[in-house]
């Protein structure tokens, strides 16, 4: 038990952080440095783990859509129209747990309707979500009358910008998502059953298992994780800005999976990897930021990051693989 | 009637209907001034979506259109304004960086066998990137070629007046059109979006015909970007930020099957029309807020997608039964 | 010295996959105006031999030889150049375009750099007429029905090759007037000097239309022969391998006690598929299910499996009537099946030996009581010891074993299950001897344990050796059931070869 848990930590994704996090700290020494102050904990690691939060949140719901061979294109319009929701209900008098409670129904009803149009009506998953992804922003600027509601409600506030223990809320929260569903794929047999249809949807389906069912499910949870980031996003800007809130962010959590390994054809997949995957491009949009680089750079070496992704994960690349790799596995198995 | 044709007779009847009550309620919408000015307005968008309509006919996608329309944008303002060369020179070298953009997109796409969506993801964050990196700026052109191209207008009666732009965007339609549903490769387009196994058993150069796909969708996102930086006179990396997904939104609703396979350069054209009428509604209208606009895109989508669903795949299994 | 009489001819080709010998130098000649039958069930080697006559696969000893010189064809559009067309059962054309482009496309006549459509289409026109469809070139070709579909896949084949045409199963979704139909062209071509090479598992449409055969099985050339010196019986004797001469008729099981009815099927079947059946299966009986490859036989696997939804008849589990519409209904009942695609619809190949072995199991448990890691190692550890799993270890991925030991693997995931009945499609197809022999173990353990079999096999001494009765399907029709002393080999093979007059289905 002890040894697999090791094993897993030396996995290439964690690897690749700490490579980035150890670039960040040549080009900026500082790096490391956390202080404590007013209550809580600075510091670019700090920085790292809080503005990587939306993303991997977003990313713990992504991962099990992409693992059924989906994909969920329309997580930023949801974090708006969430952000919305919650933002207006707070001005208009409603207490935050009710307006909270509101944003997320929101997210997962979002997340039902590109459930039941991939699983119902069969509609491949990347049309499927652009409808959203398209309508989305036009329904939060709706709901915020294409105003930017700003509020003062501390309870928002504090999910968005608080500490916890010292720790910034919103990474709290990821992490406790992540521990949360990671608990639910694998002490239940979902995360079984997801990788199964991802892997061979003919034979999970011999084998007794209803998939429309657990994509309804992975599709809802995508859009329940879109609304939490989105009610963090609202509460860090203290507003809900239906325009920008999550603009670009469902391209980032892709690539986020995608760096935890999880292929976009489907099948095996990690909650926690993922979540690496999202810190992995935070600690890089953090690099380059306090290094002193334009942060435009940012946008680049992300693409070379997906080219590097990408090559590793193709077929040709394992027919590049040095051959005698293959026959030794072979081997074994007999 | 042919059922490909079914989705862009929907299209145009949609078109017909949504002009006719426009029209009523503001009888000056039918007139050559607003006609001159959706073209206009709506050309950069429309040469955009005329590539984009090649890449999802061969079953594929392209994320990366308005970060090149935003790249050659920069591009051309900072050789003009910075470099000082002539518009032309300038606007030559950005399609010639655009066609090696979106031909090493394809090759990429072809040879790892990786999702277009995600290749040509990583291309939106290149070239965004790339254009954000030249500068992070608006870079104004001040060119008497600008001066000299906005002046080149037909004046129509009624007042209005046809742009050079404009016009440029109904000669790329035709072009497109023409080539789409004349040549070899155009056919070879429709063959890889019917069925990829099937094309190359037939003979159909695969690797050759998807790489021409995406070097000609970033070139039209090239030129695409030329026409904007004529009606803006000026570079802005964060141009266009978003027309992949109105490109692709005009190329479905135009009646364009997002499967591949199917449809019609001249819905398309369509399509970007019915975006503009929408638009130009909510202008005339004054009461209604601009975010319509995209909740009625989505809507029109997601019907279109039904629609799409309802003829193309829910009749398979009827035809398979009638076969049998 | 090149034997000219061959328009295309294979000299003793050899191809190995891994450590599998696909074919073992195998012999084939085609002789310019006949139709060249190549039979065999599946894995004898017919498509790997027509893949390295279309140049699609290379082969690793032997030579191809057209019109009597040596060629190396590097990809179909090579095989093409030198005279080859193939048409294969799935049409490979483009249901999204016209008749005339699918019959020119990549050849389509330009001027000025357009294709001249209306060239095209009068060409098209003439072309199709020759075929007797007198239909519109520009029409979608996904509009026309299957069999007009074939018949431009067929012009188009002899259009642009003109030698040698390779129909590899086109008659597999025709009825029988579209066959007729094709069967006219077919002579037609025939009669202008075309050498076809028709593969099909119907017998009686090789006895219509084909001139010789040639018949492989397990990579190995049986015969070549001229069919006017065989009889049908002939024909599957030597596909099966049997000889009849000798067919002593086998004593097995009819001593022993038929257990208590567990399912009973009655007018069970599925428009298109399979024929109506009646079939009553007891506890502790193996029901062998013999019959060609086409037959029915995994048709009729896949509704009593719900894995299509019978729309007739009736089946009722130990005496209860009831519906089984899904896979789902179907193992809450207490069914498993192991389908005869192993790699499409039997095993999740990245998934582990131990996850593969146990997600039947857990699909019943549902998604709340989940196994623990541990209950699953126990699981999976038990059947890899009783199976004789040959796995480095339980958490590789099945796609890493052989062929042998996935179908182990596959039959582990259903014994965990604890069911009642078990349907095995073909279970020894393509495994090696010892995986042979303890999949043929097992089985006889489990009858004997009480559970219902039903086995598809096309290897009939092995049916033979654990069927306490046989069913033998033809045609998508259960015709013949074989009790007693009628289960040997040389009955078998009669009751599939049998003609019946309006044997089409």
């Amino acid at each position: 038990m002890m040894r697999r848990t090791l094993g897993k930590l030396a996995s290439p994704q964690l690897l690749a952080l700490v490579g980035v996090l150890l670039i960040n700290w040549l080009l900026f020494p500082n790096f490391f440095r956390i202080t404590w102050q007013d209550g809580r904990f600075f510091g670019s690691l700090i920085d790292v783990l809080n503005r990587g939060a939306p993303v991997a949140i977003l990313a713990v719901g992504m991962v099990g859509v992409i693992a059924t061979k989906g994909v969920d294109l329309s997580v930023g319009a949801v974090m708006a129209v969430a952000g919305a929701v919650a933002a207006t209900m707070v001005v208009a008098g409603y207490p935050a747990p009710v307006a909270v409670a509101a944003a997320l129904l929101v997210g997962l009803l979002c997340g039902l309707w590109n459930g039941i149009l991939v699983a119902i009506l069969e509609i491949q998953p990347i049309i499927a979500t652009l409808v959203l992804m398209v309508a989305g922003r036009g329904i939060a600027q709706l709901i915020t009358e294409g105003f930017i509601v700003t509020f003062t409600d501390p309870v928002l506030i504090y999910i968005g910008t608080g500490s916890f223990f010292g720790f910034p809320m919103a990474a709290v929260i990821a992490l406790v998502l992540m521990v949360a569903v990671t608990l639910i794929v694998r002490r239940t047999a979902l995360g079984l059953f997801i990788e199964a249809v991802g892997v061979n949807r003919a034979a999970a389906s011999l084998a007794g298992i209803r998939s429309r069912m657990l994509l309804l499910l992975v599709y809802s949870l995508s859009g329940l994780c879109a609304a939490i980031a989105g009610i963090i996003v609202a509460g860090d800007i203290r507003g809900a800005d239906a325009n920008n809130a999550g603009l670009w962010l469902e391209l980032d959590a892709i690539l986020a999976v995608v760096i935890g390994g999880t292929s976009l054809l489907g099948g095996r997949f990690s909650v926690p990897l993922a979540v690496v995957g999202a810190l992995i491009i935070q600690a890089m949009n953090t690099g380059i930021l306090v290094s002193g680089f334009p942060p435009e750079f940012n946008l680049i070496v992300k693409a070379g990051l997906i080219f590097i992704v990408l090559i590793i994960q193709s077929p040709l690349a394992s027919r590049l693989a040095p051959p005698r790799l293959r026959p030794a596995v072979k081997g074994a198995a007999k | 009637m042919n059922r490909s044709l079914r989705p862009l007779a929907a299209t145009a009847l949609i078109f017909a209907i949504a002009y006719a009550i426009a029209v009523m309620q503001f009888p000056s919408m039918f007139s050559t001034r607003v006609l001159g000015n959706f073209l206009t307005d709506n050309a950069f968008l429309g040469i955009a979506a005329v590539g984009m309509t090649f890449v999802i006919l061969s079953g594929g996608i392209d994320l990366s259109v308005g970060a090149v329309i935003g790249f050659t944008g920069v591009l051309i303002a900072v050789l003009v304004s910075w470099a000082g060369l002539h518009p032309l020179v300038a606007f030559a070298m950005a399609i010639a960086v655009a066609g090696a953009f979106g031909a090493t997109m394809g090759l990429a796409i072809h040879y790892l066998q990786v999702p277009a969506f995600i290749v040509t993801l990583a291309g939106m964050f290149l070239a965004r990137g790339g254009a954000s990196v030249i500068t992070r700026d608006s870079v104004p052109i001040n060119h008497e070629f600008y001066a000299f191209v906005s002046d080149l207008t037909i004046r129509l009666p009624g007042g209005g007046r046809l742009s050079m732009i404009g016009l440029s965007m109904v000669a790329i339609f035709i072009i497109g059109a023409l080539i789409a549903h004349r040549t070899k490769f155009g056919s070879y387009v429709y063959a890889l979006g019917g069925n990829p196994v099937s094309a190359s058993l037939m003979g159909v150069p695969v690797a050759r015909t998807t790489v021409a796909i995406y070097a000609l969708s970033s070139i039209l996102a090239a030129i695409s970007g030329i026409v904007f930086s004529l009606y803006t006179s000026a570079g802005y990396p964060l141009a266009a930020v978003g027309v992949e997904l109105d490109a692709i939104s005009a190329v479905v609703i135009g009646g364009t099957l997002l499967t591949g396979g199917y449809g019609f350069v001249l819905g398309t054209f369509i399509g970007v029309m019915l975006l503009g009428l929408v638009q130009t509604y909510i202008i005339f209208d004054g009461t209604l807020s601009s975010w319509w606009t995209k909740i009625v895109i989505g809507i029109l989508l997601f019907l279109f997608i039904v629609l799409q669903r309802l003829i193309f795949v829910a009749s398979a299994p009827g035809e398979k039964a009638a076969r049998a | 010295m090149p034997d000219q009489q061959y328009a295309l001819e294979a000299r003793g080709i050899v191809k190995i996959f891994g450590n599998h010998v696909a074919l073992d130098k195998v012999d084939f000649g085609l002789r310019p105006g006949e139709v060249h039958a190549l039979l065999g069930e599946n894995g004898a080697g017919k498509s790997t031999l027509i893949k390295i006559l279309t140049g699609a696969y290379q082969p690793d000893g032997g030579e191809v030889l057209a019109n009597g010189a040596v060629v190396t064809l590097n990809n179909p559009q090579h095989a093409q150049t030198h005279g080859i067309g193939t048409v294969y059962q799935e049409v490979n054309l483009l249901p999204n375009r016209s008749v005339a482009e699918n019959l020119y496309l990549g050849h389509q006549p330009t001027r000025f750099g357009f294709v001249d459509r209306r060239k095209m289409e009068r060409d098209a026109r003439a072309v199709l007429a020759r075929y007797g469809l007198n239909l519109d070139p520009s029409s979608e070709l996904g509009a026309h029905s299957v069999a007009v579909q074939q018949i431009v896949a067929i012009a188009r084949a002899v259009e642009l090759s003109g030698k040698v045409l390779i129909l590899d199963e086109p008659t597999a979704s025709l009825d029988r007037n579209e066959v007729e139909r094709l069967f006219d062209i077919i002579r037609d071509l025939k009669a202008s000097g075309l050498a076809v090479v028709f593969i099909t598992h119907f017998l009686e449409q090789v006895f219509a239309i084909a001139d010789r055969v040639t018949i492989l099985r397990n990579g190995k050339l049986i015969d070549t022969k001229s069919l006017d010196d065989l009889t049908r019986t002939d024909v599957v004797r030597l596909m099966l391998g049997k000889d009849i001469a000798f067919s002593g008729a086998t004593m097995l099981e009819e001593n022993r006690p038929l257990g208590e009815v567990l399912l009973d099927f009655k007018g069970y079947g599925k428009k298109r598929s399979v024929h109506p059946f009646d079939l009553t299966i007891h506890k502790g009986e193996v029901v062998g299910v013999a019959g060609l490859l086409g037959s029915g036989r995994t048709e009729m696997a896949r509704i009593m499996f719900g894995a299509d939804a019978a729309d007739e008849g009736s089946v009722s589990v130990a005496g209860k009537p009831t519906s089984i519409t899904s896979p789902t209904d179907a193992i809450a009942h207490g069914f498993g099946f192991c389908p005869e695609d192993r790699k499409a619809e039997g095993i999740f190949g990245d998934l582990s030996v131990r996850e593969n072995i146990v997600i039947a199991l857990q699909g019943k448990l549902g998604w709340f009581s989940a196994l623990t890691r541990d209950e699953q190692m126990e699981i999976a550890g038990r059947f890899g010891e009783s199976m004789d799993i040959r796995a480095a270890s339980l958490d590789m991925p099945i796609k890493l074993l052989s062929g042998g030991n996935q179908q182990k693997v596959i039959l582990s995931r259903w014994l965990a299950t604890d069911p009642a009945f078990l349907i095995l499609d073909e279970p020894t197809r393509g495994i090696d001897v010892g995986a042979h022999a303890e999949i043929v173990r097992t089985i006889n353990r489990l009858r004997d344990e009480g559970l219902a079999l039903v086995v598809i096999s096309s290897e009939l001494d092995e049916v033979v050796a654990y069927s306490s009765r046989i069913v033998v399907m033809r045609d998508r029709e259960l015709v013949a059931e074989l009790n007693g002393e009628n289960i040997n080999p040389g009955v078998i093979v009669q009751a599939i070869a049998n003609h019946r007059d309006g044997a089409q289905a």
